[in-house]
């Protein structure tokens, strides 16, 4: 028998801190989404334990200052694609208000650390929200569409073959013909 | 710690498509080790071997001798083991029912294989650049596919 999961990240995430934290007798507060404030003062050794403790859940301590800010860009990208009604802001003005620096600083740092631009990873991110919105089968296109912030399912369709190859359809064919081979195992 | 290169291996049986994809990674921008076998028993061996470091990203040829590219992709999709192994498929053909067969195999990646050096170093880079924001950022890899 096969089920299909869905993932709460932010839950999933805080948990494992909680408790693996918790087992150290480590006192800490989540301060914002990948940001953890620890209570008190932490030897490098006990950090080092911490760290090797959290990779075993694919959870990384970033300390390059560079790293943090193009995270925060990416995490600030997510929440802004994710979030269920999408707002009008042009996205250039809600990083540099959400993140305190000017548009042309973040944007080069963040082509030089992530190999791509800010405007392709919002794209990636919209189309990526816009498979999972497809997988989940309960909107139409049209209506993800809409969601989504694209003046047309047009506007949309085109740009997810030009992201991703392949057509909307094409891609809910293939997750649905995929599917139906596993369930048949 | 993020990884400071993307290990990258091609399974062809061409010897001029080896080296002319080994050339293109080295003229990258980002970090790559490229390895070739030049065929897919040779490819599995490696892969089997439970001391063999595995790749990022895996390039097949479909046509190849002794084992072909959607043989190894069976074999590959059927292991745990290779779960996180971005598969491309790397191929002349073209023709939809091929590319949307292999996708359903569990391929993540369809390159038709270009003509020139400069469209193929293109092509090999926008794939790795994708593969890396995949990486990097935590999306979901069952909903990866990509076609060039």
């Amino acid at each position: 028998m096969k089920a299909f999961l869905k993932f709460d990240f932010t839950t999933l995430t805080q948990k494992v801190l909680e408790e693996k934290l918790g087992e150290c007798n480590i006192k800490f507060t989540v301060t914002g989404f990948g940001e953890v404030e620890f209570l008190e003062h932490l030897s490098p050794e006990k950090l080092e334990e911490i760290t090797a403790l959290l990779n075993r859940y694919g959870i990384e301590v970033i300390e390059n200052q560079k790293s943090v800010l193009v995270q925060k860009i990416k995490d600030a990208i997510v929440e802004m694609v994710f979030q269920e009604n999408a707002t009008n802001v042009k996205s250039s003005v809600y990083l540099s208000e959400k993140l305190n620096h000017s548009y042309g600083y973040l944007s080069n740092l963040f082509s030089e650390v992530t190999y791509t631009s800010i405007e392709n990873f919002i794209i990636l991110q919209k189309i990526e929200r816009a498979k999972q919105l497809i997988v989940n089968n309960k909107l139409s296109l049209t209506e993800i569409a809409y969601q989504l912030n694209y003046s047309s399912v047009a506007h949309l369709s085109t740009q997810f073959k030009n992201t991703t190859g392949i057509t909307p359809s094409a891609f809910q064919r293939i997750i649905a013909k995929r599917r139906e081979i596993a369930n048949n195992k | 710690m993020i990884k400071e290169y993307i290990y990258i291996i091609l399974a062809d049986d061409d010897e001029d498509d080896r080296l002319f994809f080994t050339d293109a990674f080295s003229e990258m921008k980002i970090n790559t080790k490229v390895d070739t076998f030049k065929d897919g028993v040779e490819l599995m061996n490696y892969l089997n071997d439970s001391e063999s470091i595995l790749p990022n990203v895996l390039f097949l040829d479909l046509n190849m001798p002794k084992k072909n590219g959607i043989e190894c992709l069976h074999e590959i999709k059927q292991n745990d083991r290779f779960k996180d192994i971005a598969i491309a498929i790397y191929s002349t053909s073209s023709s939809e029912e091929d590319i949307e067969e292999t996708f359903v195999c569990g391929a993540n990646i369809y390159i038709k294989k270009p003509s020139d050096f400069n469209t193929l170093k293109k092509v090999l880079s926008d794939v790795v650049t994708i593969n890396w924001q995949y990486h990097t950022s935590g999306l979901n890899k069952d909903n990866f596919l990509l076609r060039l």
